[in-house]
């Protein structure tokens, strides 16, 4: 691989107009992956769920070249009906168009960079992958006292041009004071199998406010990773959901910086497999200082062979007094085969918190079905009305209720 | 003048009740194998122990394993790394060479430390009916109370003895549970172990009595690996007990352990652990290492095998007393109390892995850190996919005292079962202070009110001890934490 990865890369540098400097950079990062590869289950975040194994299987020959010179046409049946929005277009591994009609333009600026830093320590090689092959790193500055109008919708989209390829997207958000912004991830449906690698960094200033959906409803084939990096200031609120149900494979991993008191962090999760599908949710929440909040509710329902993770995270410094931190798993197995799986960690250094966490799993309860067979409904309506309960209970945590009737329409929850 | 004198002794006193009580060494004299870790070190073993060929075969297909593997380091505690070539693997008190017959030939002074431990061999054989085999370093010293075992077809020996007098048992299971293709400090054991216990309970008899050993490590640079094997048959029952203690030195002893049971149809066997090495000073020095493998296999149908631990000695704990749960109806059941205080460091919980169905696993585990020190509860829970209607129930609360010590859970839940249910629930807190309060107004002062709310913290799993046990594992705790409060 490591040939391949070299030829692929060497090709591509030639097609950016970058400094020497910048390869160099690129190439350090290019050598840091070579030598530690797509991460394994000998890895301790990677146990579950084995990447390099799932790419080898799914993916015979992946390719890490991608012609950015070729624009692509935009498919405008893929937008979200009812709901203005913004817009950015992620076709194929390029930004298509970005488009914030409904802002006013002079607060929220818009830059491209090939400088690519990365501020914080980590250690994952996909980082790495995406940090040597980005072609362009788009960086959104939300100006101070601003809230945006309406949402932005950011539609990840590949089609059959492209098989079997890497493909990287890193977009830095930064909401300055008392600035608000709502971000729809939205995965469309396609039969490609490609592996893709989303990176972004949040960094929010005091009390704003950054709300976070990722819906990914509709089949497709694509492996996708997933990394949100989040730095919180005093008095902010992230609010991340996820909706894990149309991919093969994919990871969502969220590591929450909570640097500014009085800041708090919202995670809540769905899980809805079907079968061989693979999905993980590993979050880290660190409470760095005093008097910060965080929760986290994940659900899953796990058909035919399909397997579930979530590992999260709660580190809470000696400096962070007064912490609250919460965390609740629970699964519902529908069939023999499905799995789940969950590694709750509590890392705790000061004495005065209140953390906790719960995890449960089990298979639908036969009373509750008995008791809705009794009142008339057939077996399988009893037991999809128990799920969408089950499932509506994360929907229902979702502050924004404009996006909620939105998530709601496209699961098919009802009330 | 005289005054004063009396003052002193009496600080003296105090003083000395504060240190670690158990902290003195004995002085006899002790055969040593070679320094090292080498085949002719495990010959040498094998042949002063004279062991049959099948033995010390067994040790060497362990030790050619051995060189394969390297040592884990995935565990939170981390500690400079161990010489293995510069401990000594096998150490015996000289008087040990011809084996007494009966406790009234033991060498007197090895009496009088187990008197000073608090477990005068002849009265409690005597007074309380209990049967105790105490392994001082690497050998097994005098198993009490034989007569009245043997009427009932109990076997209760030391390993070396049971490898002589009944090798078809020891060969049918020994390493059954813990092959010796396991992880590292297992296969070591597995190649060095020295001695140990050996219970079988014959089938459908109920043991009249508590067994019990007691551990200690004398000698320096030596490093104890006894290995325990219980059996119990079918239908029969056995309540096993173990105590721990180290003289205090500077530098760090390692205890490598390996404990097996084994439950067939309708057994059960309660194995409970107050393990109270010496933890180092206040400033982190010296302590033991205890790296013990302790794994319960519950084979039959219907048995059930249930850990109780109450962890307060050692410098740095490593342990997951685990169970198998093979056999159909079978119940495993983990209750532990762990506590650290000035630098100590755990790293304890266990496994709980199902595989017949309808098994159950019930655990309970309670984690109290203070000082400098920092404890882990990790665990697995592991529902296989045959194992249908199985059902487990975890809860592990930690009690955190300062914020210079550390309270981490790492739980790893894995289902792979529709029929079967896990829950888990997890809490992490400090003494509130309207307790604190509350009790002091009644009159109790700080630690007697710290020492009260702890040991209702621990309650759950103190229940679960003999009575003896108890409420010596009930004054460890109060012991365990003094000074830590303030």
């Amino acid at each position: 691989m490591s040939e391949q990865l070299q030829t692929d890369f060497d090709k591509i540098v030639k097609t950016f107009k970058i400094s020497e400097k910048e390869i160099q950079v690129k190439k350090d990062y290019l050598n840091k992956f070579i030598k530690s590869g797509f991460p394994n289950r000998k890895q301790e975040d990677w146990k579950f769920l084995d990447i390099s194994q799932i790419i080898k299987k799914n993916i015979h020959n992946l390719s890490f070249f991608n012609d950015y010179s070729q624009p692509n046409k935009i498919d405008s049946s893929i937008f979200v009906d009812g709901l203005e929005h913004n817009k950015i277009i992620f076709i194929n591994g390029r930004i298509e168009k970005i488009d914030f009609n409904y802002e006013d333009q002079n607060k929220i600026e818009i830059r491209d960079e090939t400088k690519n830093d990365i501020s914080f320590n980590y250690e994952n090689s996909l980082i790495d992958l995406n940090s040597a092959f980005i072609h362009k790193i788009f960086k959104i500055s939300v100006q101070k006292n601003y809230s945006l109008n309406k949402p932005l919708i950011i539609y990840h989209s590949t089609n059959d041009k492209i098989n079997s390829t890497n493909i990287n997207l890193r977009l830095d958000f930064e909401l300055g004071e008392n600035s608000c912004l709502r971000l729809i991830d939205f995965f469309t449906e396609n039969t490609t199998k490609n592996f893709i690698n989303i990176f972004y960094n949040f960094n929010l200033k005091k009390d704003s406010i950054l709300k976070n959906y990722k819906i990914d409803k509709f089949k497709n084939d694509n492996l996708k990773y997933s990394f949100n990096n989040i730095e919180q200031g005093n008095n902010s609120i992230s609010e991340t959901f996820i909706l894990s149900a149309g991919s093969d494979y994919f990871k969502n991993e969220i590591n929450c910086n909570l640097n500014g008191e009085y800041s708090s962090a919202f995670i809540n999760g769905v899980f809805s497999l079907k079968e061989n599908q693979q999905h993980e949710i590993r979050t880290t929440i660190n409470h760095l200082v005093e008097n910060t909040k965080s929760y986290q509710l994940i659900k899953s329902v796990l058909g035919k062979l399909s397997k579930s993770a979530y590992q999260g995270r709660i580190f809470v410094d000696s400096k962070a007094q007064k912490t609250d931190g919460y965390q609740l798993s629970k699964a519902i197995l529908l069939d023999e085969t499905s799995e789940f799986n969950a590694k709750p960690e509590l890392e705790i250094y000061a004495d005065d918190v209140k953390c906790s966490h719960g995890s449960a799993s089990g298979s639908l309860n036969e009373d509750s079905i008995f008791y809705l067979m009794s009142r008339g409904l057939n077996y399988q309506q009893s037991k999809e009305l128990l799920i969408s309960g089950f499932l509506l209970d994360v929907v229902e945590k979702i502050t924004d209720s404009e996006i909620k009737n939105l998530i709601k329409n496209i699961i098919g929850l009802k009330e | 003048m005289k005054k004063e004198f009396k003052m002193d002794s009496r600080e003296k006193d105090i003083e000395n009740l504060k240190d670690y009580k158990y902290g003195f060494t004995t002085d006899i004299e002790n055969i040593k194998s070679p320094k090292g870790l080498n085949e002719d070190v495990i010959k040498f073993i094998s042949n002063i122990k004279k062991e049959p060929k099948w033995m010390l075969d067994f040790r060497l297909k362990a030790y050619e394993r051995l060189k394969l593997l390297k040592e884990p380091n995935w565990q939170k505690p981390k500690y400079p790394k161990i010489d293995y070539q510069d401990l000594y693997y096998y150490s015996a008190p000289k008087s040990m060479k011809d084996k007494p017959k009966s406790l009234d030939e033991l060498d007197p002074k090895l009496l009088e430390t187990y008197k000073k431990l608090g477990i005068p061999l002849q009265e409690q054989a005597r007074l309380n009916g209990i049967a105790v085999d105490a392994v001082f370093d690497s050998v097994s010293v005098a198993t009490t109370f034989k007569g009245e075992l043997t009427k009932h077809g109990i076997i209760f020996c030391s390993m070396s003895e049971a490898i002589q007098k009944h090798p078809e048992l020891v060969k049918k299971y020994l390493g059954t549970v813990i092959p010796v293709t396991d992880h590292f400090f297992a296969t070591l054991n597995s190649a060095v172990f020295t001695d140990g216990s050996f219970v079988y309970i014959p089938e459908g008899v109920k043991c009249p009595m508590e067994l019990s050993t007691y551990f200690r490590i004398n000698a320096s640079e030596t490093g104890q690996f006894e290995r325990t094997l219980i059996i119990a048959d079918k239908g029969s029952y056995v309540s096993y007990l173990e105590g721990c203690t180290a003289p205090m030195r500077d530098e760090n002893q390692l205890h490598a352990a390996n404990v097996e049971l084994i439950a067939l149809d309708d057994a059960e066997i309660k194995y409970s652990t107050v393990q109270n090495w010496y933890p180092g000073d206040e400033n982190g020095k010296g302590g033991i290492y205890n790296f013990v493998t302790k794994r319960g296999l519950c084979k039959g149908k219907n048995s059930k095998i249930s850990w109780t631990q109450v962890e307060t000695g050692s410098a740095i704990t490593w342990k997951y007393p685990s169970c198998i749960l093979k056999g159909d109806n079978s119940i495993g059941e983990f209750y532990s109390i762990a506590i650290t205080n000035n630098h100590q460091k755990a790293d304890t919980g266990t496994k709980m892995i199902h595989l017949g169905k309808n098994t159950k696993s019930k655990i309970i585990s309670k984690g109290i850190s203070a000082g400098f020190s920092d404890m882990t509860y990790r665990g697995l829970v592991d529902i296989n996919s045959k194992a249908k209607n199985s059902s487990n129930y975890t809860q592990c609360d930690s009690l955190l005292m300062g914020n210079k010590c550390g309270a981490h859970t790492v739980p790893y839940i894995k289902n792979k079962n529709f029929y079967s249910n896990i829950a888990h629930e997890a809490t992490t807190s400090k003494i509130s202070e309207e307790q604190l309060h509350y009790c002091q107004q009644r009159g109790l002062n700080p630690e007697e009110a710290v020492g009260l709310i702890v040991n209702g913290f621990c309650k759950e799993v103190l229940q679960q001890l003999p009575m003896e046990f108890a409420v010596e594992a009930q004054k460890l705790v109060g012991i365990s934490l003094e000074g830590s409060v303030g």
